[in-house]
């Protein structure tokens, strides 16, 4: 066998096994997602939307309060993360440019994207659930704010820079004050971009479950009151899952596939915008 | 004179907002560790800090806490999945980049984005009502039979599988951690211009030469840093792993055993802690959990700006 | 400068991406140990023709060659023609330098250990010979160790060099090796180039008519895809026989 020879088996072996795993990697995802869907959608009932849990052991309960729950806390997560990680993005690619202090904070953040969403949970008990002595949805709520101003900054200080320097010139060339640069130039150059990048931080909140355990704990009531524990889909699966009854568990998997059509879909919507985007 | 005194006024407020709104990374940064260390100080007192982490001991009825069996349950955990899911990530990059079709480059592409957006708890699901079983009904008894009659692996395999043990957490755990480096790995050799490769093509390499000879090496840094940032998250995985592993605080040398993490003992116990130290306690381990998160995090991020230096030379 | 034919292309034409059409009906002889440069205005295809001696185009799909280039007789647009070996007949440099992430020594044996050649003194001998070849010897022999990207640019480029010259190619084809580089490297290069083509078949394409003028042997001027003119550089240069050569050459447009 030549050198040659030899050298064309090697590469096509390698070749091939990269093939594979990118194969297996893709078959994961459609088992995964084919078993959430299987096991999902017999549980779908519209009972699921419109009942509150029934006692346990009971069955025809529905996870009403969880979606309602989720819904508010994940608002107002929203609410308070979004304006603070937009502002604080801003920041770092505008007044503080190329400073020592953005990149201190740039790289913190980046950290902050990725550390254990439990820590966030602990911390935020221990600063506003034990002190009153009570869960609430308040609390999960900033738990989740926690989470979502990182990412938002940094996809916020990524799209920002981005935006061509000449662009902010030529509106100082027509006099116009930093603020209003920003705000009315620059955002707007980066609005798909840092539009997405919300989104994509709702999704990221959305499905999480670890800093709700011990902040708004659970609920299997429904309840508008945020100031006590506040029921979510996320918490209620783990519990449901967990749980002894056969009707807990397809209960389970029916908010899981819902859980997980919600974010897919933000997911794709939120690239698609930025391919559409970024193509002109 | 009045106009431009009032903007310069919205000028400096707008800026100081932002400036506030930045500054919350450092409050958020110090505020955890000050809360954390305040949170297990009964903890570190009583325990002190290289017992606490050498301690197997987790019981709270005679109040003696220590974090090695949950130490030893993230470690094993993270390990076996970064060991797993490495080498089939940069396999799928390597597909990605320089193999597939152009009009499957895209799609993939997707496929591992939407990958890595599952949240964890879907997988919790998946690995308890569907891995789980499998694991115990085939895949479990089958490594026993097989690799579990070689002298190493029938220390690992030993024991009657149940399904629910650090070998499937650790599978689950992988599959999570796959899209995330795949597609970091992915954007590294991207950054291979392609003037370099056409080089050694030029020169007569064959296309896995070139990957192997060139790409890899010149992605390295972004790799490395890519690997280093998937294990920081693995180390922190609370959902993904807490339906499977059990969470029973021992060290144990077979895989086919319950073990604990960090992450799952917080998760179940914190709600449940019902003395001042026990709750202490597990504030302590989450103290340690954010450390080491945090350092490794940080590792990371230094290679990862390191490789982005190299390649705006 | 020998009158034998090393390259010739018969009526070639190329596509990009299907139907692009590229290079229209190229007929070029290229002889054997000279220097032929193609000159052209952007974008007139000179380097896609380039491109086409050493098949760098199958790197990526949809692209169509129609026609032949017969390479020593055999036509090297032919089905099975093994790359690989074709490869390393004819080099390549290229515009940027493009040193691998390796040390010095390792980037010049890079194409040696692809053929098999293991021996230490072989390569130690064979990398000395070619970094000699390129004139750098000199200047990297205590630290072949080195990283490559330690060079100055003018380095790197006698580097890529002398990467190429290791596996002791036939033909050497340049695509603007200069036009990254400060004047003075720049003149070294085209030294060395001049010293090359003893021994080689060197094609160059480059946007700097007065370094084709001082370089090379043979000329051939492209537009649009089409070879509008080719002979030799004094003829192309000071008594053409097109009138768009003229314009192009007095610099009346460009």
């Amino acid at each position: 066998m030549t050198h040659e020879t030899k050298r064309k088996i090697e590469g096509t072996a390698a070749l091939l096994l990269s093939t594979l795993a990118a194969f297996s990697g893709l078959f994961w995802l459609i088992f995964i997602l084919a078993d959430v869907l299987i096991h999902g959608i017999g549980a779908l009932h519209p009972s699921l939307f419109l009942n509150d849990p029934a006692p346990a052991g009971v069955s025809g309960g529905g996870l009403k309060n969880a979606f309602v729950g989720h819904l508010m806390i994940t608002a107002f997560a929203t609410l308070v993360g979004v304006p603070i990680g937009l502002l604080g993005g801003t920041f770092l690619a505008e007044y503080a440019r190329g400073k020592n202090i953005s990149k201190v904070i740039s790289i913190l953040a980046d950290i902050m994207v990725s550390v254990p969403s439990i820590i966030v949970g602990t911390f935020i008990y221990a600063l506003m659930v034990r002190p009153v002595g009570h869960f609430s949805g308040w609390a999960g709520a900033i738990a989740l704010a926690i989470i979502m101003i990182p990412v938002v900054l940094r996809t916020t200080e990524d799209m920002l820079s981005l935006v061509p320097w000449t662009l902010r010139e030529a509106a100082f060339a027509l006099g116009a004050p930093y603020y209003k640069v920003i705000v009315q130039v620059v955002y707007r150059g980066a609005a798909t971009g840092i539009f997405t990048g919300i989104l994509l931080s709702i999704a990221r909140v959305a499905g999480e479950t670890a800093p709700l355990l011990f902040t708004a704990f659970n609920n299997s009531f429904f309840s508008y009151n945020m100031n006590g524990p506040m029921p979510s889909l996320t918490v209620s699966v783990f519990q449901y899952a967990m749980g002894p009854y056969d009707d807990w568990h397809a209960q389970a998997w029916a908010a899981s596939l819902i859980i997980t059509i919600f974010i897919l879909f933000i997911t794709v919507a939120g690239r698609l915008l930025l391919k559409w985007r970024y193509k002109h | 004179m009045a106009q431009s005194a009032k903007r310069d006024v919205a000028d400096i407020v707008f800026a100081a907002l932002t400036a506030i709104s930045s500054m919350t990374i450092i409050f958020l940064v110090t505020g955890i560790l000050v809360v954390l260390v305040s949170e297990s100080s009964l903890s570190i007192q009583k325990f002190g800090i290289l017992k606490f982490l050498t301690t197997t001991d987790w019981d709270p009825v005679r109040e003696n806490f220590g974090a090695a069996s949950t130490l030893y349950g993230t470690a094993v955990t993270t390990v076996l999945s970064m060991l797993f899911a490495i080498p089939i990530a940069i396999g799928i990059a390597v597909f990605v980049t320089e193999i597939a079709p152009n009009f499957l480059k895209g799609p993939i592409g997707v496929a591992i984005e939407l990958l890595a957006a599952i949240p964890s708890i879907i997988y919790g699901m998946w690995g308890l009502f569907t891995l789980a079983p499998i694991m115990t009904k085939y895949i479990e008894p089958a490594l026993q039979q097989t690799l579990g009659q070689l002298p190493f692996f029938s220390v690992l395999l030993e024991g009657t599988p149940m399904g629910i043990d650090l070998l499937t957490a650790s599978v689950i755990l992988s599959i999570m951690i796959v899209p995330f480096t795949a597609s970091i790995s992915r954007d590294a050799f991207n950054l291979t211009p392609a003037v370099v490769k056409e080089s050694a093509y030029a020169i007569g390499a064959t296309k896995w030469e070139v990957v192997k000879n060139v790409v890899i090496p010149y992605s390295k840094l972004g790799v490395f840093g890519g690997v280093v940032l998937s294990m920081g998250r693995a180390i922190g995985e609370t959902m993904a792993v807490a339906f499977v592993l059990g969470n029973n605080h021992q060290i144990t040398s077979s895989l086919l055993d319950a073990a604990a993490t960090i992450t799952v003992s917080l998760a179940n116990e914190f709600s449940e802690a019902d003395t001042d130290i026990y709750l202490s306690s597990l504030f302590y381990l989450a103290l340690v959990l954010f450390v080491l998160s945090f350092v490794t995090l940080f590792i990371a991020k230094v290679f990862l700006l390191r490789a982005e230096r190299k390649y705006s030379r | 400068m020998t009158e034998t034919i090393e390259l010739e292309t018969k009526g070639l034409n190329f596509y990009y991406s299907g139907d692009i059409h590229a290079l229209k009906n190229i007929n070029l002889t290229v002889h054997s140990k000279g220097i032929t440069a193609l000159i052209g205005p952007s974008g007139c295809g000179k380097t896609t023709l380039l491109r086409c001696f050493n098949r760098m185009h199958d790197l990526y799909p949809k692209h169509r060659y129609e026609g032949e280039i017969l390479f020593q007789g055999n036509n090297l647009l032919a089905n099975g023609i093994d790359l690989i070996s074709l490869r390393s007949r004819i080099g390549m440099v290229f515009q940027k330098p493009t040193p691998f992430p390796m040390s010095i020594f390792d980037n010049i044996a890079y194409g040696l250990k692809l053929k098999g050649i293991k021996n230490k003194a072989e390569l130690a001998k064979r990398v000395e010979k070619a970094l000699k070849h390129a004139a750098l010897w000199d200047e990297v022999k205590n630290k072949l160790s080195a990283s490559a990207y330690d060079l100055s640019g003018g380095q790197q480029q006698r580097l890529v060099i002398a990467r190429a010259l290791a596996v002791e190619p036939e033909v050497l084809l340049f695509d603007e090796p200069t036009s990254a580089l400060d004047p003075i490297s720049t003149s070294k290069i085209e030294d060395l180039v001049a010293t090359l083509k003893k021994d080689i078949t060197i094609i160059i394409v480059t946007h700097n008519m007065q370094q084709a003028a001082r370089i090379s042997d043979w000329t051939g001027f492209l537009m649009l895809g089409e070879m509008i003119e080719f002979g030799t550089t004094e003829k192309i240069f000071t008594a053409p026989s097109e009138k768009l050569t003229e314009d192009y050459v007095t610099g009346r447009f460009g």
